[in-house]
């Protein structure tokens, strides 16, 4: 991390907020690209879980991560509280990790 | 509750709590406040953990202040990828944060200057808990209560988490696995939406297709592709297929 690229990512996150509320304000976006735009933190977000669940720099790899995100899907599908979630996810893979 | 400035709306009713519905737009945000602050602090481990200072952590939550985007770039450098890598799957993350200040324009009256401090809390919650309320009043309120809570809680929390990821090895505890954990429960609920539940799909695929044929942080940006799912404009859907 540089501090280069936490300004950056400061003025272009802020850029964004402020385009949306204060330059362009309650214009309207034409709807195919407002849908488009609704589903980015779906796509990437899927993206974030595969990698980091099975990507080992440019390798794909299956080690204790894979069983403590099962275990942390699991929890989401019977609707556990967030903090169940990380924590199962974390713990489930800190115990296989000893085991293995 | 916070030290959010309220915008001047005029003639504001003598007793701002004794309304119910504030009442309940306070608890709410408070309860997303501590939600939040539970990301927050898996964020700061991971992003002490991926090589940033405390200082840049702390940065990052006070100045970019958006959750998604955040992960992702520490995810991203994380795992060994480039700069540039990182910033693309940011940007593209925080574009919809425009989408929600278009939303909220016509509900945040007030000065240049009030909109401009309305502009960094425009964010998932505030916006989410604003456009939930009925009347005009209680979105206003929503907005800054809920924003200003988030912020308080987002950024307290990310200093803890960094100064416990220096103080354990976050591989030891499992803590690499907290964060795609901790995405897990944020994209459970999206699924529900069909063509929400497609472009992860598609973003899942395609990012697991590229990791070994593209540089590390790359896979992210193509997995844009999935939020072409919102193309086809037909709103009939199946019945079904939004489960409930």
């Amino acid at each position: 991390m540089t501090w280069t690229l936490v300004i950056a990512l400061a003025v272009t996150a802020y850029g964004f907020k402020v385009a949306g509320l204060v330059l362009l304000g309650g214009r309207r976006l034409p709807a195919v690209v407002d849908r488009c735009i609704a589903l980015i933190p779906a796509a990437l977000v899927a993206a974030i879980i595969v990698k980091d669940t099975f990507g080992s720099g440019q390798a794909l790899v299956i080690d204790a991560r894979a069983a403590g995100i099962g275990v942390a899907v699991v929890a989401a599908w019977r609707r556990a509280p967030l903090v169940a979630v990380i924590v199962l996810g974390a713990a489930v893979t800190a115990l296989v990790r000893l085991a293995g | 509750m916070t030290s959010s400035p309220l915008p001047d709306t005029g003639t504001r009713p003598p007793s701002l709590l004794g309304d119910p519905a504030v009442r309940q737009v306070i608890s709410a945000s408070v309860t997303l406040g501590v939600a939040v602050g539970v990301f927050a602090i898996s964020f700061g481990v991971s992003s002490v953990a991926a090589g940033a200072t405390v200082a840049q952590t702390c940065a990052l939550s006070l100045l970019v202040f958006t959750g998604a985007s955040q992960f992702s770039a520490v995810s991203v450098l994380g795992s060994g990828g480039s700069a540039a890598a990182a910033f693309g799957g940011a940007a593209l993350l925080a574009a919809r944060n425009a989408v929600y200040g278009l939303a909220m324009a016509p509900h945040l009256g007030g000065r240049l200057g009030t909109r401009l401090v309305a502009a960094q809390l425009t964010i998932d919650e505030s916006t989410a808990m604003a456009v939930a309320q009925d009347d005009p009043r209680h979105r206003r309120i929503a907005f800054w209560v809920t924003g200003g809570s988030v912020y308080l809680f987002w950024n307290s929390c990310t200093l803890l988490g960094a100064l416990l990821g220096t103080a354990v090895d976050p591989v030891d505890w499992g803590l690499d696995a907290a964060f795609p954990a901790a995405f897990v429960a944020i994209l459970w609920p999206l699924l529900r939406q069909r063509r929400a539940a497609i472009a992860a799909a598609v973003g899942g695929v395609v990012c697991l297709v590229t990791i070994p044929i593209t540089p590390v942080g790359v896979p992210i940006l193509c997995a844009a592709v999935g939020v072409l799912a919102g193309v086809p404009s037909r709103e009939a859907e199946p019945a079904g297929g939004g489960r409930p």
